[in-house]
């Protein structure tokens, strides 16, 4: 098994809170290195609180187990720090067709409604249901949706 | 002697600790729902921020301890923490106001620590910073609101703000480690922030119509581990199992 191969394994994980995104969308995993004793997984939390951090570790344990790799270790990394700019491009089009709006860079919101695409949307609560995320509504369609704050 | 770079993680530490472990009191009582999510996620990052200083701190002290030990297993007189944090909710007034004297002090602290000398306390900081900025927003712009907002509003946030006044001093008190540090350029003198943090209130103040209390007497001696009496009814509560039952796991 090489590095590539786990790295592979690794980053097709699925989040645990949002689950059309991988933790190679999330940019999460930020190094696999061969060691002698096994492979290194170098891993950063998205919110420092986030209670899915744990469960991302355990997830990847888990999914290196059932490929029969079973020396590695997992690693905690601070930096370079994560933001939502390490979320890929095809992470973004995946949130938007899961009905979540993905982060905005500059703005204070999110561009548009993820359902019918309206510009003109308002925020209900700095915070919502997960540490990333904020509860906005379309005025235009009058759906309220998630928006994955911008860090 | 021991590093000084405990000092400065147990300060950091011990308020994040305590505010998440305060405004958690709130979760499920807050006057709006979107109040109420918004002061428990809070509370998440700060325990998350808690969680990595205090680790740091057991890290560099060698002693066998970790962030849990250091949380649970410590009295009131080795806490670092300032006076403002532990101070009783009372409000959501008096709560709000807390958090928000509590995130510009934050913010600045954070802004200049994550330049530090130390890679360890560069990099949590950092990390923490881009939390901490979101928190800030959010307090300064309610208490904006409510400040300018009705009489009964405007009256219970210039309470609360003149209530807690002389505890946020607590925030800006040097102790000898922090020379040391400074020295190092591991951290700034904590009475240096205190100009930039003025001059921040005072400008949040001309939009919210609220008035910075002129008065500087500063309740002290938190750095030496000198509290007020709340402190220990509230690690009274955070403790309680863990001294109860030692190393009881989830």
């Amino acid at each position: 098994m090489d590095v590539l191969t786990v790295k592979s394994i690794v980053e097709s994980v699925p989040d645990p809170e949002i689950p059309v995104l991988t933790l190679g969308d999330l940019g999460v995993i930020r190094g696999v290195h061969e060691r002698d004793d096994g492979f290194e997984i170098h891993v950063t939390p998205t919110y420092s609180g986030c209670p899915a951090t744990r469960v991302i570790n355990e997830m990847i344990s888990e999914a290196l187990l059932s490929a029969h790799i079973e020396k590695f270790t997992i690693k905690k990394v601070l930096s370079p720090v994560w933001s939502t700019q390490w979320i890929s491009e095809s992470g973004k089009a995946k949130l938007e067709e899961y009905g979540i709006a993905p982060p905005n860079p500059g703005a204070k919101g999110p561009k548009s409604c993820p359902q019918c695409k309206s510009t003109r949307v308002s925020e209900i609560s700095a915070f919502g249901s997960t540490p990333c995320q904020a509860l906005w509504r379309c005025q235009e369609c009058l759906e309220p949706f998630n928006y994955f704050k911008c860090l | 002697m021991s590093d000084p770079r405990i000092h400065l993680a147990l300060r950091m530490g011990d308020n994040s600790l305590i505010l998440a472990q305060q405004n958690s009191k709130w979760c499920g009582h807050a006057p709006t729902l979107e109040e109420d999510i918004a002061l428990a996620n809070v509370s998440l990052d700060l325990m998350g921020h808690a969680q990595m200083w205090l680790g740091f701190a057991a890290e560099i002290e060698c002693e066998g301890r970790n962030a849990d030990t250091l949380a649970f297993f410590r009295d009131t007189e080795e806490f670092r923490n300032s006076l403002l944090v532990e101070r009783p909710n009372v409000d959501f007034a008096t709560t709000l106001m807390r958090q928000y004297l509590f995130d510009v002090w934050h913010l600045e602290q954070l802004l200049l620590l994550s330049q530090s000398s130390d890679t360890l306390v560069a990099e949590i900081s950092q990390k923490a910073l881009v939390e901490v900025r979101y928190h800030r927003e959010r307090s300064q712009s309610l208490v904006i609101r409510l400040g300018d907002g009705t009489i009964d509003s405007h009256n219970r946030m210039q309470e609360a703000l003149n209530a807690l006044w002389s505890y946020f001093g607590s925030f800006f008190e040097d102790s000898k480690d922090d020379e040391l540090l400074f020295d190092l350029q591991t951290s700034p003198m904590p009475s240096s922030l205190y100009p930039s943090v003025l001059e921040q209130l005072n400008q949040d103040c001309v939009l919210s119509t609220l008035k910075t209390p002129e008065s500087e007497f500063w309740q002290k001696g938190a750095v030496q581990g000198h509290h007020t009496e709340n402190l220990g009814y509230i690690l009274a509560e955070m403790q309680y199992l863990q001294r109860t039952y030692p190393n009881s796991k989830w």
